[in-house]
């Protein structure tokens, strides 16, 4: 499945820059794997020392918080839009 | 520890006071002061690192003593110019500190020991003013023209009302089917308000991808880029309780939770307080206060967890909906290390509270207030909360910013303009 990844500013050290970039992977954990191939380093700030989302990080795919749906095994379809975006606590 | 001395990384064109960097709360990683809100390390959530090395207690407490009727007689304190007061701002603070004996009869305190922090006395009517000033100071710092924020009502109204008084250009992010009552709230400052299709996590999330894309550049979102320096402003309550009791720390306080970030800076306010030689330095329970249709915070205390799993809100007291809270682990970690709970209640128990405290008090809380007297009368029912100690409950909000709730109360009756009429009716 191919999918695009938007890329958090504090993220873009690892993609040169790039806002966007493509990956391949039919659940969010192989997105992550994809991601990792290409632009190293990035699955370690994304996953926790146990493999799992950080805290303080939120992904959707399309507009589905992974965490109400299956987490890191959410699948990814074909063409689906994935969104890394840091965690911002409330004030509304 | 709040108040300890760190080497300054501050970049030396900005002037943000005793601010010294930013700090990653997680991981403790240390950036320049900048417009930025994420650990770039871990994700986690980056906060104000303070130089107070240089004060003396008592010449501290006189400044702030003499210092203006708002949150800026706490400058010092604050990460904000020294000058701050003579900038245009919305100056917001100060507010009453009820001594609410009335209600204390009623729930069974003693007389004397109860008080409400009515902060429905700030210029748009809600606490969001003393974190949006903060926001403006730091927008000015780093060169932003245009304050912005996602928002499901008090923070628009707070932001616009401040940007309108700085001369900044204002462009606020809203649910596209806000009440109407809080978008003319919003809209009457003059500044662009956008709704978008969606809920407020829909809001949330474009305004934190406008921050990463060109079209956002230059502009400060107050919560969200701004983040550390608004959330500041929460600091200031817990000065303002501890100064209007006497420069004493409160036995316990009730505090409502929406991400939890009131409630952890409250705490480090009372820390930095302790730390500085204000303050006595004896025990303080803090307990933290939702509404049963988002209890998050509430469900992880009582469970003994210390994660929070999130939930899908869904409760009248819209202005703490916020089903995953970034903040909860650490409300979680404050409750327990100071004895203190986490406690929900019912809409039906906020509507209960809200009209309570209207008629024994006078004051008219919205959503959130209710959730909070809600919670402190439950708490002391179950033996939680001791009313024999000095208590604070905070009224975050005013409650005509949300009639709603209380849409079924009304006349006492009706009748013909005649002494008879008024007398039949038993009214005499």
């Amino acid at each position: 499945m191919s999918v695009t990844v938007r890329i958090p500013t504090i993220l873009r050290t690892y993609t040169g820059g790039r806002a966007e970039v493509a990956a391949e992977g039919a659940t969010l954990a192989e997105v992550i794997e994809d991601l990792e191939k290409h632009h190293t380093g990035i699955a370690a700030r994304v996953l926790d020392d146990q493999g799992k989302l950080r805290r303080f990080v939120n992904v959707y795919v399309d507009d589905d918080d992974v965490r109400f749906e299956q987490g890191l095994q959410t699948a990814t379809p074909d063409g689906a839009g994935i969104s890394i975006i840091p965690a911002v606590a409330g004030g509304q | 520890m709040a108040a300890q001395t760190v080497e300054s990384t501050t970049d030396s064109t900005v002037d943000l006071g005793p601010a010294a960097a930013l700090s990653c709360r997680e991981c403790g990683h240390r950036v320049p002061l900048g417009p930025v809100f994420a650990c770039e390390e871990c994700f986690g959530p980056l906060e104000i690192a303070y130089d107070f090395s240089a004060h003396d207690t008592e010449e501290l407490r006189k400044r702030i003593e003499s210092g203006p009727a708002n949150i800026w007689r706490y400058a010092p304190l604050l990460p904000v110019p020294a000058d701050v007061a003579d900038k245009p701002n919305i100056n917001p603070g100060w507010t009453k500190l009820v001594q609410a004996d009335n209600l204390a009869r009623e729930l069974g305190v003693e007389p004397g020991r109860l008080f409400v922090k009515d902060d429905s006395g700030n210029p748009t009517h809600s606490f969001k003013d003393r974190v949006v000033a903060q926001a403006l100071e730091a927008a000015r710092a780093f060169g932003f023209t245009t304050l912005s924020c996602s928002s499901t009502g008090n923070l628009a109204g707070a932001v616009g009302a401040a940007a309108a008084r700085a001369g900044f250009r204002s462009c606020v992010f809203i649910p596209h089917d806000l009440e109407q009552g809080k978008v003319v709230m919003a809209a009457v400052y003059g500044g662009e308000l956008v709704g978008i299709e969606g809920n407020y996590d829909d809001v949330n999330r474009f305004c934190s991808e406008l921050i990463g894309d060109p079209a956002g550049e230059g502009w400060g979102f107050v919560n969200v880029n701004l983040r550390p320096y608004y959330a500041e402003g929460s600091k200031t309550l817990a000065y303002e309780i501890c100064e209007q009791l006497g420069w004493r720390l409160p036995d316990q306080i009730v505090v409502p939770i929406a991400s939890g970030s009131q409630l952890t800076k409250i705490d480090k306010g009372l820390r930095e307080l302790v730390e500085l030689g204000l303050v006595e330095d004896r025990p303080y329970k803090i307990f933290g206060a939702q509404a049963e249709g988002c209890s998050p915070v509430s469900a992880a205390f009582k469970a003994g967890h210390d994660v929070v799993r999130p939930q899908k809100p869904n409760t009248i007291a819209k202005s703490l909906a916020i089903g995953n809270p970034a903040d909860g682990p650490y409300v979680l970690d404050i409750a327990r290390r100071t004895g203190g709970a986490v406690e929900d209640v019912t809409d039906e128990e906020v509507v209960d509270a809200i009209k309570l405290l209207a008629r024994t008090e006078g004051i008219f809380a919205e959503t959130a207030g209710g959730v909070t007297v809600g919670v402190t009368r439950k708490l002391i029912g179950a033996g939680v909360l001791d009313p024999s100690l000095t208590t604070v409950v905070l009224n975050t909000g005013d409650g005509l910013k949300t009639l709603d709730a209380v849409a079924g109360t009304g006349l006492t009756a009706t009748i013909r303009p005649t002494l008879d009429s008024f007398r039949e009716a038993g009214l005499a």
